[in-house]
């Protein structure tokens, strides 16, 4: 079966690549591209550790077919961080304890970026149904919750960085 | 001596012929362990590979130093692990 | 050294973890991120039957396909003795791990591991799967706990012959083991008392739910050395486990540990290593595994179910006087659920003169049972908990009275025979009783509900290195995997014993050949055995750099101080010499003995056992049946807080995932013993919006045989949910749930059945 040329930017890089068509875009930034902090959990769209941002909108990966991606802007979490400059929620996520294992965490920082893209002044309630498909099974959530309210009232000008 | 008493969640009782207190003659765990496998054979083997001892409530799972004072008691109970 | 009463610089403070950035820019490296030039993947054949007897397997097909490099099956694994011994986290006989990990002659649960392919793609190596020919025989099955001790039930092990019964049966059965715990006379007792309960409560099993599923590689080199890389709770494990699953020279193999995105007990065993090292052995080259979230639910063990019966008498003024339980836990297809602990803890925390507890291990045709953090405690405790929560209504007491009336303290006979000793379960009453949520108003059709919980923790064997690196830095080194910040508390204690700020001190996990040995994570142990170990390694490089400071000033060893990350001359008698930091004794330690470092084994013992308890309030909907949890705090008693955050941590993800547990996760089996849920939109665990904030209160009674009073903290908070859920259940409508989980069907049902 001959492979498909996909090209795309990814993390502000023009990126190409040859897939097959069933490969997932997931399963294409894992083992042809090389960004490996996506990760997979499920492979049905359950539990969001593959999330990413196609085109402006917070996607699972896995749901997605490497061969849509021709054409799109993409990030991952490899693009959150400016170079060695943390966005403000990795940064919380680091000062609250929001991580135990990681696993779950690029996931959830992805989503929790898309989140304050499109709402910087979310309620705690709105916060947590908008990362409701991001499971995380070692921190019960509260951290967070908690780092991603404070990375946005941060963005907001609200607290002293 | 030391008090010994089989916590009987174990299969320990069928060495013991269903005895689950008695007196032994030691003061470190490993000379415990030889007594009982002396006076009753397989208990001892039992004891050091799956079975936890409390000193006076403390629990130990292996140690052979650990000190039995005079009139400790002994408590055999099964190992514990966790998750 | 004692640092209990100490005032602590770096212990109780909330740095950032070492090995932080990583994680939150995805740098971290999990097995499954891991490729090499070359490799192979790796799958695994499962049964689509729950029982059934493999009449041949024919691997020929697979065999011719073009891209396959290596099939296997039971043939290429040595048929080993049955050998019962204590390693992991709990007995284990080694010979049904190895048939669990690839079965021969029977398949014994849907999802059983038979064959094994090796191919270039993981496209290739499922189209090989496929042409794997299996003739099975189908026998009946059984899966429910009570169904599978029934008389005429299918047996699973034709040499299965109950232990723990005197004189032994004569016949096969499902039922591995019976354990019991008896103190004073429950039967007697029952006849004097003036209230009594009595309840039937069941769960269900349900799986750790790791998001992380199963990964590894393997790489058998020509020369009979093997790597792997994967993600475990224990490396030391996988070695030992891989080595005589396969009769391989354990010090061939050496097992480097990947970051490891959750275990909870699900990963203190071994499925796909073995395998994938003989899928290696037989190819050539490397070969990478990893289960699909399918495969995780339908063939790596979750914990038991259960049936349980527990009889409660007391006298008219709350004090207990009786209590009897009778438990039967799923094994899962092969002996082993933690059926002891689970008699044992139910009523570990109460002070009772007579106890009667039996337990069943029963064997069923799902898969074998892992541990799940505080393994068969929280079953129990739902029980017992619920039972508790009914004796207090009856007898008109409010339930935390009733805890206090009959709570254990230092000094308490267990009913499984230990006293108690430096345990805070009192000290955690008091904190429910003064916290504003217990006496804060409820609102209209709220229910409130509390419930408590133990368990032992565990020391054991750990082993950590501290060097100081010739700019003055330090690396602490243990054999821990860090399932949840571990990393952070262990360089915290060995910054304090060198006087250092926390990021001075790198702390990494190290590998089977380049540290002492060190038992598993799990059991609540490496903040305190690891822990342990590598405050120990660090007096001993502080011993070290005082000589190093006398030798430089030439006085004696007993004239320098250690303070502050410097040496000093203890006085002005010493000299006046300038003090010596870090940077400026290693510069010199060529001329001072070489290299500073020090590396400390111990087995660690005197683990402090840790006490829980939960306040939860609900609102129920009468027409959904549907949960809200409004508001849940967890009280524990954590000895002392290393890193209070990653404290906190361990006691929210607990009751989270005893949120779970208490109201959606269940296995759901067809009448042909396949799980119809192996995925999580089915399998419900907890997500952001279920839960509110859980407040952690930590309690610190410290734990005297640690250096800093640290108790292991992770297990006790998944005790008490369910009960203190049931509970709030019960205060919000005056149902009692007794059948996990307390899903909106059941609820809803229940209603009706009222009326």
């Amino acid at each position: 079966m001959a492979k498909t040329y996909v090209s795309a930017t990814i993390n502000g890089e023009q990126t190409e690549f040859l897939c097959e068509t069933q490969q997932t875009l997931l399963d294409v930034l894992r083992d042809v591209v090389g960004l490996t902090g996506s990760k997979e959990g499920c492979a049905s769209g359950d539990c969001g550790a593959c999330s990413v941002i196609l085109d402006g909108r917070l996607v699972c990966s896995c749901l997605v077919l490497g061969v849509e991606a021709n054409g799109t802007t993409i990030t991952t979490i490899e693009g959150i961080a400016q170079g060695d400059k943390l966005h403000p929620v990795q940064q919380k996520f680091l000062e609250h304890a929001a991580l135990q294992c990681g696993f779950c965490t690029p996931g959830l920082i992805v989503a929790s970026k898309a989140l304050l893209d499109e709402n910087p002044n979310p309620t705690e309630t709105e916060a947590r149904y908008w990362l409701a498909g991001n499971l995380c099974r070692c921190t019960g959530y509260d951290k967070v919750i908690r780092a991603v309210m404070d990375a946005a009232a941060e963005m907001r000008g609200e607290t002293v960085g | 001596m030391v008090k010994v008493v089989l916590s009987s969640g174990s299969a320990s009782q069928q060495f013991t012929g269903g005895e689950t207190e008695f007196e032994v003659e030691a003061t470190t765990f490993r000379r415990l362990v030889l007594e009982l496998e002396q006076r009753y054979p397989g208990l001892g083997k039992q004891v050091e590979e799956s079975m936890a001892i409390a000193i006076d409530g403390e629990i130990f799972q292996d140690a052979y130093a650990a000190e039995l004072q005079a009139g400790s008691e002994i408590v055999l109970i099964p190992k514990i692990g966790g998750g | 050294m004692n640092y209990i009463d100490s005032s602590l610089k770096v212990v109780g403070s909330r740095p950032v973890r070492p090995d932080g950035v990583d994680k939150v820019t995805g740098r971290a490296v999990f097995a499954a991120d891991t490729r090499t030039a070359g490799m192979l993947w790796g799958k695994i054949l499962r049964s689509p039957h729950a029982h059934a007897r493999i009449v041949s397997i024919d691997t020929s097909k697979a065999e011719a396909l073009k891209g396959v490099f290596g099939v296997v099956t039971a043939a290429d694994f040595p048929d080993i003795p049955s050998e019962e011994a204590f390693v992991g986290e709990g007995p284990v006989n080694f010979r049904d791990l190895a048939l669990n990990v690839m079965a021969r002659h029977k398949v014994l649960y849907e999802g059983h591991a038979l064959a094994a392919v090796a191919a270039s793609t993981q496209e290739i190596a499922d189209q090989a799967l496929a042409l794997i020919d299996v003739k099975y025989e189908v026998l009946p099955h059984v899966i429910d706990v009570e169904e599978a001790m029934a008389d005429g039930a299918p047996i699973l092990h034709d040499d299965m012959i109950t232990t723990g019964v005197n004189p032994p049966p004569t016949k096969a059965s499902n039922i591995a083991k019976v354990v019991t715990f008896k103190k004073g006379d429950a039967e007697a007792a029952f006849a004097e008392v003036d209230v009594i309960v009595e309840g039937r409560y069941t769960t269900q099993p349900v799986h750790q739910a790791y998001i992380e599923p199963h990964a590894c590689l393997a790489t058998y080199s020509p020369d009979g050395q093997i790597q792997i890389h994967s993600s475990s709770q224990g490396h030391f494990m996988v070695r030992a486990y891989t080595a005589k699953l396969l009769g391989l020279n354990l010090s061939d193999i050496r097992v480097n540990p990947a970051e490891i995105g959750g275990g909870f007990g699900g990963k203190t065993l071994v499925y796909l290593e073995p395998v994938a090292v003989a899928l290696s052995r037989k190819s050539g080259r490397t070969v990478k595994m990893q289960m699909t979230r399918e495969e995780v639910f339908r063939g790596s063990g979750p914990t038991s179910g259960a049936a349980m019966d527990v009889k409660i008498g007391a006298k008219k003024d709350g004090t207990i006087v009786a209590a009897k339980q009778v438990l039967k836990y799923q094994a899962g297809a092969f002996a082993g659920s933690p059926i002891g602990p689970g008699c044992m803890c139910g009523f570990a925390m109460y002070d009772l003169p007579n106890v009667d507890v039996v337990g069943y291990d029963v064997v069923s045709n799902r898969p074998k049972v892992a541990a799940y953090r505080a393994p068969g405690a929280p079953i129990t405790s739902f029980a017992v908990e619920s039972a508790m929560d009914e004796l207090a209504l009856k007898l008109g007491m409010d339930p935390l009275t009733l805890r206090e009336k009959n709570a254990a303290k230092n000094g308490t006979k267990t009913h499984y025979g230990p006293t108690h000793q430096n345990i805070g379960f009192t000290a955690v009453l008091d904190a429910v009783k003064a916290h504003p949520h217990w006496k804060a108003p409820l609102k209209e059709g709220q229910g409130r509900g509390l419930a408590t919980g133990f368990w032992f923790n565990i020391g054991g064997e750990s082993s950590a290195q501290v060097h100081v690196n010739e700019d003055g830095s330090v690396t602490a080194a243990t054999g821990s995997p860090d399932i949840g910040g571990s990393r952070a508390s262990i360089g915290m204690m060995v910054a304090e014993v060198l006087g250092v700020p926390a990021d001075v001190v790198r702390t990494i996990v190290a590998d089977t050949a380049s540290i002492g040995f060190t038992h598993l994570t799990g059991g609540s142990r490496v903040t305190f055995a690891t822990g342990m170990a590598a405050t120990q390694a660090a007096e001993k490089v502080v011993e070290d750099l005082k000589r190093r400071a006398a030798q430089t000033w030439e006085i004696p060893v007993d004239a320098v101080e250690w303070k502050d990350g410097k040496a000093y001359p203890a006085g002005s008698n010493a000299g006046a010499f300038e003090p010596l930091d870090l940077a400026a004794l290693a510069l010199k330690s060529p001329r001072t003995g070489g290299p500073i470092a020090a590396e400390v084994s111990v087995n660690a013992q005197g683990a402090g056992a840790g006490f829980g308890a939960h306040i939860c309030d609900v609102t129920v909907d009468k027409e959904t049946g549907h949960v809200t949890i409004e508001r849940y705090t967890a009280i524990q008693d954590v000895g002392k807080a290393i890193h209070p955050s990653y404290v906190e941590g361990q006691i929210q993800g607990g009751a989270a995932q005893g949120i779970g547990w208490a109201l959606n996760e269940e296995y759901i089996y067809n009448d042909r013993g396949q799980m119809e849920n192996p995925g999580f939109l089915d399998y419900r665990v907890p997500v952001a919006s279920d839960v509110p904030m859980i407040e952690a209160v930590l309690v610190e009674v410290p734990n005297p045989r640690h250096p800093f009073g640290a108790r292991g903290v992770g297990e006790v908070p998944i005790v008490p949910p369910m009960a203190a859920i049931a509970n709030a259940i019960r205060s919000a409508t005056g149902l009692r749930m007794p059948d996990l989980p307390m899903s909106p069907p059941k609820v809803r049902a229940a209603f009706d059945a009222r009326g």
